[in-house]
């Protein structure tokens, strides 16, 4: 099971939180803190995991991490999760951002977040991996933005 | 109006959208708190408009702001509003904001109910989706009962897309509501197999949760994944399954052999580094499943080991993190082939990484052996000095701790050495572990007796020294050795060198800065060490010098009695005025220190952390029982007593020293000693084995090294380990060469006689003697401890309620929780008032998969007794002898049994839960759990000896009559039917009410026309009604709940309240409808004849042997038999027609007599003895009511005679 996934940024601002358990918001800002702190201080050429957080989870759990450019995403999990694969599993989400935006930037995931999360939300669903295969997570995400647009030209 | 809406888009315009607050949040960096709060304002303002647009909007802007930490759940109502708009794009945004805010404790989620069916069964697979994402966000164990039927109707889904959906949110209606379990899983099962790769993955991977959780329930479904680990080529649900064959092995060691060949081929045949990690992960879990009893596949443990020291020597620190993440788990079993990397493994203490530094260092703890010990363990001390973070370094320090003490300090041999570490490790600032080092110093204190006296030296240092005290507050954690020094100091007195130097330094006025139960174990072993001083000083004739002691007492105690902290306080009161009545003495010139040092006589010895728990409950104690009956409710639960005093405290008897005369303290010290002769968890201080052990030195003993304590151990804050390994070096190196002395003379002697080869003189682990005459002695337990393994099992884990064996058939009680008609038990509940425009939509589909589904678990049935079989068959390599000629029909009889029984146990908590809730039964689970062990032992007997397993594997073929396998049946009997429509019916007697039953009928359509407007009037009696929607009169029709295109059956269900239920009887009653087809449309009527038997009304209820036995002797029941001729079925199936018809459950069986029992919805007690005689079966039954036995004899002759 993912326990949480978190996107911030090299500051630790948050670009997008989910939590597949239910916290307090303030135990998850502090969470969000509290991972930035432990993620920050670890070179780029060092592992990609790491235990020890003490909020979340316990000694089963895990964060598993990837950083691109200005940003940090983060995926804490417990043993039942393959930690190779949920590091392709991040590289996926990725890449489908990528897709979805066009070249993703920092500035796309601050300004549309809840698509952020519609996109997340065809990739994990519950904290469990839905699907994994990029195109089939493309095709889903724009039938459903059509739809949206279908949707706006009654309204109009 | 025109006006207002025409107002409400034009200040759409001008509301901020998702993007302006996000700039203006970017825009007001300096004011962010008061920017925020002016949005949410003006979102509150947003709120409360009609239009839903803008509603959706602020809604969006919420969950913005609820990912910046702000509390957004004031608007849960508003949110719900948005799910429930008609347009995707809106309901997209309510139920994001729902999936990040909604949990257990909002209050309105249950007002989704509803809209979350709605949408479920929405035509748009993206409506559908969209729920299905949101609700596995917030399920509750409400949302998961009234959904669980329809996501479950959504595996079957026609969309791939939503049938991921359902089978992955299926989980987490498990984890909420596991009474679903049982039911979906034949569905569940059903998609492994599902054409859509996706849907697979989707299965396996609930599958593998589940199974992680508690692996023996699927042990069944090995074949099949095995099937699927063979043809998949997903890497993502390999692994997946490859994960859950690693679960799965510990239990079934030969599905492991049959793992490792495919395994190792996907090892040398992958590219992928995470499937190859994954089944190197796994062969280990084989190899350690096989360990125990199979001869060493060293052929796969070096293919393992060899693949991981290339990962570990891998420049991605990924693969090497994980290459020693595997390697620690082949240490557990194969230490050697771990053993021989130690190099790379030291090498990666090293690393800058410190995830990495830290999974050495698990590596690590199983390396130490009493050679190299100290080595490491100086490495470590070096690391901890270097560290920078703290969490590194709290890491290091329990490392060093754990590898010291592991399995009973076996690898230490120098004690001095151990303690001088401990003492060095308190020098560490700010590390939260001084408890661990606390609870270190007491254990080895306590339980290695000759190092006492050295303990004690090193804690009154400790004591003395002013690092620990100094700032304690910032230090909070360190302080805790505190405790652990000033306990030793005072309980092992005697060795203490200077007593008064040490009383002086715990009555410093510093120590009141300590936390209150450090100060509260100081003011405690203050008076200890007083009472050893007192007892020197007389003993030496100072009277002066007692009475200076006591003074300083008197002076100094009062600070203690200032305390903030009550049990300081009380315990320092006390504590002061006994001291001053000492003084009192003291001034009489009456010797006391006898009497004072009376307090505290005995020896502490160690127990065992569970044997509190271990014993036995004595014979004819009741624990539920109450002392007292409980108080009314005015003393409610929060009033309780809260525990005052600390955990810890509780480790050692309290003394409370009083202000009684010495009188009354000798009479009740005498009172205490008699107590704790008959007390049988008082630590007594008898004779104990320790001291047995020393008085005996062994045979091989070597005279202990004289170390000169005194000089470095007085001078505390420097590192003083290290000359112990030197000391420890010179030693052993002593010891070789008295050994080799030893030798040279045996060797003298033997060549005197003999010539022996000649064995280099290898220095092993055993050859190391401990320094100290090391007694570890071993924990106390209490006599006849009861053996338990449950010990470690946490009654509040989530999982452990979905620990359900899935391969029982279902019964009916468990079916999952559908929408009744006009139950009048749920009709009380609104949110279940669904409009019938969204029932029909889906209501047939459901029934007909219903239907398919029963007809699968009875399909079931029949496999269930060889489903043990056929996994055994498909574990065993050899093929299947031929059938052994000898029958061997028992055992599988025995299983049959078991499995009814346990059935019937399950079916029982089931329906008894309802009752549980009233009046808590403790009884009643004690004895399912008994029951579980015993059918649990029973199991496993049978699987002990591989040998006569194969044998057992297939009886069925033998045909011995008893296997004779039952025809389906079904509890449907067919009700009325003609060219249109079939009527079958189950009636069931409702528990929750004592005279009702449910009706359930089952309507197909066998026409072409669509059957609609369908009304079912029954014409009520005086003893039975059925129960109708208020105002509506006893002539009406009723209708029913649906419509039903061809070929399509569903279900209704109607409630009848009974009068009297001794009798039989039969209700008449008519089904009109209209039947339209493309020619038009016809009214149609079928008649029909509702049957209530006797039986019906019973409901099958467990009852234990004990139980009934007292019943039939009660004397209350009337007495009725009869007896059947011609049967020729076996007597298992037999009984299991009269459970199945008659609602009856077995109580006991013996040979070809059972005792059977059932009661009925009011109450009645119903016991028959069944017993078979050549071609006969004859029933005795005893009942509360004469007339209802009667009848019901008589419609079980008619069962039987139909056998």
């Amino acid at each position: 099971m993912i326990q949480a996934i978190l996107v911030f940024n090299n500051h630790g601002k948050p670009r997008l939180v989910r939590f597949y358990q239910r916290f307090p918001e303030e135990i998850q800002q502090q969470i969000v803190r509290e991972t930035f702190h432990l993620v920050l201080k670890r070179d780029d050429n060092i592992c990609n995991f790491l235990e020890g957080g003490s909020l979340i989870g316990g000694s089963d759990y895990k964060l598993i991490y990837r950083h691109y450019a200005t940003l940090y995403f983060v995926f804490c999990v417990d043993s039942s999760e393959s930690e190779l694969g949920i590091l392709d599993l991040i590289q996926v989400f990725v890449e489908t951002l990528d897709k979805c935006f066009e070249n993703v930037c920092e500035l796309d995931l601050i300004f549309h977040m809840d698509k952020v999360h519609y996109i997340l939300q065809e990739v994990v669903m519950g904290g469990m991996v839905l699907e994994t295969n990029m195109n089939e997570i493309v095709a889903q995400i724009e039938a459903q933005n059509r739809l949206e647009k279908s949707e706006d030209q009654v309204l109009a | 109006m025109a006006l207002k809406m025409v107002k409400g888009s034009i200040d759409r315009m001008f509301d901020k959208n998702l993007q302006d607050l996000v700039r203006g949040i970017r825009n007001h960096k300096e004011d962010e708190a008061k920017y925020i709060s002016q949005c949410i304002d003006e979102i509150k303002q947003e709120l409360k408009q009609d239009n839903i647009a803008v509603k959706a909007n602020a809604v969006c802007k919420l969950t913005y702001l609820q990912m910046l930490g702000y509390d957004i759940s004031w608007a849960a109502f508003n949110i719900i509003e948005v799910m429930s708009a008609s347009k995707f794009t809106f309901k997209r945004i309510g139920y994001l904001a729902a999936s990040q805010s909604f949990h257990e404790g909002t209050d309105v989620i249950m007002l989704t109910t509803n809209q979350i069916r709605k949408d479920l069964s929405s035509p748009s697979q993206y409506d559908t989706g969209v729920a299905l994402t949101g609700l596995s966000c917030f399920v509750t164990p409400d949302l998961a009962r009234d959904l669980a039927n329809d996501i479950m109707t959504l595996m079957s889904h026609t969309k791939p897309y939503i049938r991921k959906k359902a089978v992955l949110i299926m989980y987490k209606v498990f984890l909420k509501y596991p009474e679903s379990l049982r039911p979906a899983f034949p569905r569940l099962k059903e998609k492994l197999e599902d054409p859509d790769p996706g849907v697979q993955s989707a299965a396996v991977n609930v599958i593998c949760e589940l199974a992680r959780r508690n692996p023996k329930n699927y042990l069944s479904l090995a074949p099949l994944f095995f099937k699927l680990m063979t043809s998949s080529t997903n890497n993502w649900v390999l692994i997946k399954i490859i994960k859950l064959f690693g679960a799965l092995t510990p239990l079934e060691p030969r599905l492991g052999k049959k793992l490792i060949e495919p395994l190792t081929n996907l090892i040398h045949s992958t590219s992928a580094m995470s499937l190859l990690y994954e089944c190197v992960n796994t062969v280990i879990a084989v190899l350690i499943s096989l360990s125990s009893g199979m001869p060493n596949h060293s052929a796969s443990i070096q293919l393992c080991v060899q693949k991981l020291r290339i990962l570990i020597e891998d420049s991605d620190q990924n693969l090497k993190y994980l290459g020693l993440l595997a390697m620690s788990k082949i240490l557990k079993t194969h230490p050697k082939s771990v053993q021989s990397h130690k190099d790379l493994i030291l090498q990666c203490l090293d690393d800058k990484d410190e995830s990495i530094r830290l999974r050495a260092l698990d590596l690590l703890y199983g390396m130490v052996s009493k050679k190299n010990l100290m080595e490491i363990v100086k490495k470590l001390m070096t690391h901890v000095d270097k560290a920078e973070g703290t969490t590194y370094r709290d890491e290091l320090l329990t490392k060093i701790i754990d590898i010291c003490s592991q399995s009973n300090y076996q690898y230490i041999t120098n004690f001095e050495w151990y303690i001088s570490i401990l003492v060095e490790l308190t020098r560490l600032e700010g590390t939260r572990h001084g408890h661990l080092i606390a609870a270190q110093m007491l254990d080895v204190a306590i339980r290695v007796k000759a190092i006492r006296k050295f303990a004690v030296s090193q804690m009154s240092a400790l004591l003395d020294s002013a690092h620990l005290l100094a700032s304690s507050t910032q230090r909070n954690g360190i302080c805790e050795v505190l405790y652990a020094a000033a306990w030793i100091c005072g309980e092992f007195s005697e060795h203490l060198q200077e007593p008064h130097h040490t009383l002086e330094a715990m009555l410093r006025p510093r120590v009141t800065t300590l936390p209150g139960h450090i100060q509260a174990v100081y003011v405690q072993n203050v008076v200890k060490l007083y009472a050893s001083i007192l007892q020197q000083k007389e003993q030496a004739g100072e009277a002066e010098g007692a009475q200076a002691v006591t003074q300083l007492m008197v002076d100094r105690l009062p600070q203690f009695v200032q305390s903030a902290d009550l049990e300081v306080q009380e315990r320092a009161s006390c504590i002061l005025q006994l001291v001053k009545h000492i003084q009192k003495l003291q001034a009489k010139d009456v010797p006391v220190a006898e009497e004072v040092s009376a307090l505290f006589a005995g020896e502490l010895n160690p127990v065992a952390p569970k044997a509190q728990k271990k014993v036995p409950v004595p014979e004819g104690l009741d624990l539920d029982a109450w002392i007292n009956e409980p108080l009314s409710d005015s003393e409610s639960e929060d009033e309780r007593p809260r525990a005052v005093f600390h955990e810890e405290e509780q480790r050692r008897p309290k003394h409370r020293p009083s202000e009684a005369d010495e009188e009354e303290l000798a009479r009740r010290r005498e009172a205490r000693k008699q107590e704790q002769a008959n007390n049988p968890f008082y630590i007594k201080s008898s004779p104990s084995p320790q001291k047995r052990y020393q008085d005996t030195p062994g045979v091989e003993h070597i005279p202990v090294v004289q170390i000169d304590l005194s000089v470095p151990l007085k001078v505390p804050g420097l590192p003083m380990s290290d000359q112990y390994v030197k000391l420890e070096e010179e030693r052993r190196h002593r010891q070789k060469l008295e050994k080799d002395k030893r030798r040279k003379k045996r060797k003298e002697k033997e060549k005197k006689g003999k010539r022996r080869h000649s064995s280099l003189p290898t220095e092993s682990d055993e050859d190391i003697a401990p320094a100290q005459q090391v007694d570890i002695v071993t924990e106390e337990m209490p006599e006849n401890a009861l053996p338990s393994d449950e010990d470690d099992k946490d009654p509040n884990d989530p999982y452990r309620a979905l620990d359900i064996d899935l391969d029982k058939p279902l019964a009916d009680s468990e079916k999952l929780p559908i929408q009744k008609h006009r139950n009048t038990e749920t009709s009380k509940s609104p949110e279940k008032d669904v409009p019938m425009v969204e029932k029909k939509s889906k209501k047939p589909k459901k029934k007909e998969k219903k239907h398919k589904e029963k007809e699968r678990d009875k399909e079931k049935k029949k496999e269930k007794e060889k489903k043990a079989e056929d996994l055994d068959f498909w574990l065993s390599t050899t093929p299947p002898p031929a059938p052994a000629p000898a029958p061997a029909p028992v055992p599988s009889t025995d299983e049959c049994e078991d499995a009814k029984t346990e059935a019937q146990g399950e079916e029982d908590d089931a329906e008894g839960q309802d009752q549980d809730k009233k009046s808590p039964k403790p009884k009643k689970k004690k004895h399912r759990k008994e029951k579980e062990e015993r059918t649990k032992g029973k199991k496993k007997s049978k699987k002990q000896p591989p040998g006569s397993e194969e044998a057992a594997g297939e009886p069925v073929q033998n045909g011995a009559p008893e296997e004779e396998q039952l025809p389906p049946e079904s509890s449907y009997s067919l009700l009325a039917e003609n060219s249109y429509v079939k009527m079958t019916c189950d009636i069931r007697g409702s528990l929750q009410e004592d005279s009702q039953v449910t009706v359930a009928i089952v309507l197909e359509n066998r026409s072409s026309s669509i059957l609609k407007g369908m009304e079912l009037s029954v014409l009520d009696s005086l003893n039975a009604r059925m129960a109708r929607p208020q105002g509506s009169s006893v002539h009406d029709g009723v209708p029913v709940p649906f419509q039903l295109p061809p070929g399509v059956s569903n279900e209704a269900q109607y409630v009848f309240t009974i009068q009297s239920i001794v009798m039989a009887q039969k209700l008449k009653g008519t089904l009109s409808f209209i039947a339209k087809n493309d020619e038009g449309a016809t009214h149609e009527k079928l008649d029909f004849r509702l049957h209530f038997s006797c039986s019906s009304y019973l409901i099958t209820t467990p009852c234990y042997s004990d139980a009934f036995a007292k019943l039939l002797e009660s004397g209350d029941l009337s007495m009725s038999s009869i007896k059947v001729d011609g049967i020729r079925m076996s007597f298992q199936n037999l009984l299991a027609k009269i459970c199945f018809h008659h609602h009856f459950s077995v109580v006991e069986r013996v040979d070809s007599c059972a005792s059977m029992y059932s009661r009925s919805i009011q109450g009645h007690h119903v016991c028959l003895l069944v017993k078979k005689g050549e071609n006969s079966v004859s029933v005795d039954g005893k009942c509360s009511d004469s007339t209802l036995l009667s009848n019901l004899l008589e419609e079980m002759k008619a069962t039987l005679a139909k056998c």
